[in-house]
């Protein structure tokens, strides 16, 4: 790197600025402006003057659907975690093996993630209909107590190849000498997965489970699409919740307080993570290098 | 590898295979079934074959409406993206300058904003703005939130491209800009291709922001569409699927087409970036 003279000064605002005003203006902007009517008891028409300082925010956490939505996520992330990325991993390792048709196999199983969240809802609602779908007599949506599964089930379809791709893209960038050498001292597969090449996916496995986190926490076409958050609140996130405030019941104050609530846990998340979980890691998804 | 493992490993990924493809071939075949059809036969082949579906679709101006809507605000979204991330990237890859690493920590933090959480205040300000009904309004925010990764990504590219290389173009007389123009972005193909395939996926898939923006049904964008023609025909199940499997043809299409640098993006996105 050099040291800068005038036009290298000249060239770093006339190229940097177009992205860094338009970055400002409709993301950093919007940020601000939910933290601010966030404040405010507030229709959405004309400008807000009823401040009401953090009432918007004790009412949040009184709120039985938005603490329903909490718990409703974390077990979409638990469901995530035990079962979807798990599954993604033995499929990415299956993929890795000498298998004739393999490259179909992952052109097929990434297939669903090209597929709009919207495209995907609406022809499970039809798969799930209990009189003109796949499987008949079983309450996917109808049922309270199914709903969140079936939706979870519907999530794992459309992402497991993602998740799938990522693992296999890591098991490709580990060096086979590894895994000889490990085959030469007479370790068994078992012992091989659990020895090598579990702990060095470990950098892609942190990114899967960060990704799925953040997709969980900002859901919401899916669950447009499948349920609108029904029956009774069942498979409502927060995404979904701010909506109907924000744009159905035009309560915007308080659908602010929601987007802010979002935006922090988010954020939380993201730094937690990356301090303490993706620290070992040199190469990490928010990390600056 | 035993043959017995061999069949094993072919048997899973059949069934793994039938349980992508049995939805959608359900779809594709219920647009070519009656309701009735639909009914009492969901999974097997239509019989008799109805056309109608797919035919009054394809025949009537709405399908072909939305789905030059969708390519226009992908096409346009992509074009702005990846132009102000190339000129951006190609500042935090070369340039040292106080703030810098401030500045592009900023964007990074970009990543972690999805529109579910801006897209109540977006509306309100584009509508201060007099951008709702504008196809400005899905495209210029769709670009702000791409950013981030298309600057990470294309960053990380051109810091692989040798500094020799643009110090002899300078010694030869060439500007920055020159540089950037006709040497750096040349170069930067196969980077530029990866960001433009995701940055087209994102849009062709975003339905929060065209739904909340667009209230003329003229600017809707397919999934805005599908979901609204859900609503429109909520009895009418083998019409919506009809509806849907159109719908899905672009993007298995595009994915066809785009595979290797959508694969080979995500990737290196997320992993390196």
């Amino acid at each position: 790197m050099k040291q800068n003279s005038g036009p290298d000064r000249l060239a770093i605002g006339l190229f940097l600025a177009p992205a860094l005003i338009l970055f400002m203006a409709l993301v950093l902007t919007p940020i601000a402006l939910a933290a601010y009517t966030s404040l405010y008891k507030w229709n959405g028409f004309g400008l807000p003057t009823e401040f009401i300082g953090l009432d918007n925010f004790e009412r949040l956490l009184g709120d039985e659907t938005f603490i329903g939505d909490l718990g409703r996520g974390g077990l979409l992330i638990l469901l995530s975690l035990v079962l979807q990325l798990p599954m993604s991993l033995g499929l990415a390792l299956l993929l890795n093996q000498r298998l004739r048709g393999r490259a179909f196999y992952r052109l097929l199983f990434f297939a669903p993630y090209v597929l709009s969240e919207v495209t995907t809802g609406v022809l499970f609602t039809m798969v799930f209909s209990p009189s003109r779908g796949l499987f008949t007599d079983v309450l996917w949506l109808a049922d309270p107590d199914t709903v969140l599964y079936s939706l979870f089930l519907v999530i794992s379809w459309k992402y497991f190849g993602l998740h799938m791709i990522l693992y296999l893209a890591g098991r490709q960038s580990i060096p086979k000498e590894l895994h000889e050498a490990a085959e030469t001292d007479g370790a068994g597969t078992w012992e091989t997965f659990r020895h090598v090449t579990l702990p060095l996916l470990g950098p892609t496995i942190r990114i899967t489970i960060f990704l799925s986190v953040i997709g969980a926490i900002q859901l919401f076409d899916m669950v447009w699409v499948l349920t609108g958050g029904g029956p009774v609140h069942a498979s409502e996130v927060m995404a979904v919740t701010m909506f109907q405030y924000g744009f159905r019941r035009f309560e915007v104050g308080y659908a602010s307080a929601i987007s802010i609530a979002i935006f922090l846990i988010s954020l939380v998340f993201a730094l937690m993570y990356q301090r303490y979980v993706l620290k070992r890691d040199l190469e990490g998804a928010v990390t600056s290098r | 590898m035993s043959v017995m493992k061999k069949l094993v490993l072919h048997a899973i990924s059949i069934v793994v295979g039938a349980i992508i493809v049995v939805p959608i071939l359900y779809g594709v075949f219920a647009g070519f079934k009656d309701n009735g059809q639909l009914s009492t036969n969901p999974l097997g082949l239509p019989s008799p074959w109805v056309f109608d579906n797919y035919a009054d679709i394809l025949s009537s101006p709405i399908f072909w409406q939305q789905l030059f809507n969708s390519t226009v605000i992908a096409f346009v979204t992509t074009l702005i993206v990846v132009i102000l991330s190339a000129m951006a990237a190609y500042i935090f890859a070369r340039f040292a300058f106080r703030g810098r690493e401030v500045l592009f920590t900023l964007f990074t933090l970009g990543l972690m904003f999805p529109f579910a959480v801006a897209i109540l205040p977006l509306f309100i300000l584009l509508r201060s703005l007099g951008l709702l009904d504008s196809p400005f309004g899905v495209i210029l925010p769709q670009a702000a939130f791409g950013l981030p990764v298309t600057i990470v990504i294309l960053r990380s590219f051109f810091r692989t491209i040798p500094a020799e290389i643009e110090e002899s173009a300078i010694i030869d007389g060439c500007t920055r800009f020159g540089f950037f123009w006709r040497i750096l972005l040349p170069m930067a193909r196969p980077a530029l291709a990866t960001v433009a395939v995701l940055a087209i996926v994102a849009s062709w898939n975003n339905f929060f922001l065209p739904l909340v923006v667009f209230n003329n049904a003229d600017l809707w964008t397919l999934p805005v569409g599908v979901q609204q023609f859900k609503g429109q025909y909520s009895e009418d199940t083998a019409r919506i699927l009809a509806y849907v499997t159109l719908s899905m043809v672009p993007a298995l299409a595009f994915y066809a087409i785009a595979e290797r640098q959508l694969i080979g993006g995500l990737a290196t996105g997320t992993i390196k970036g």
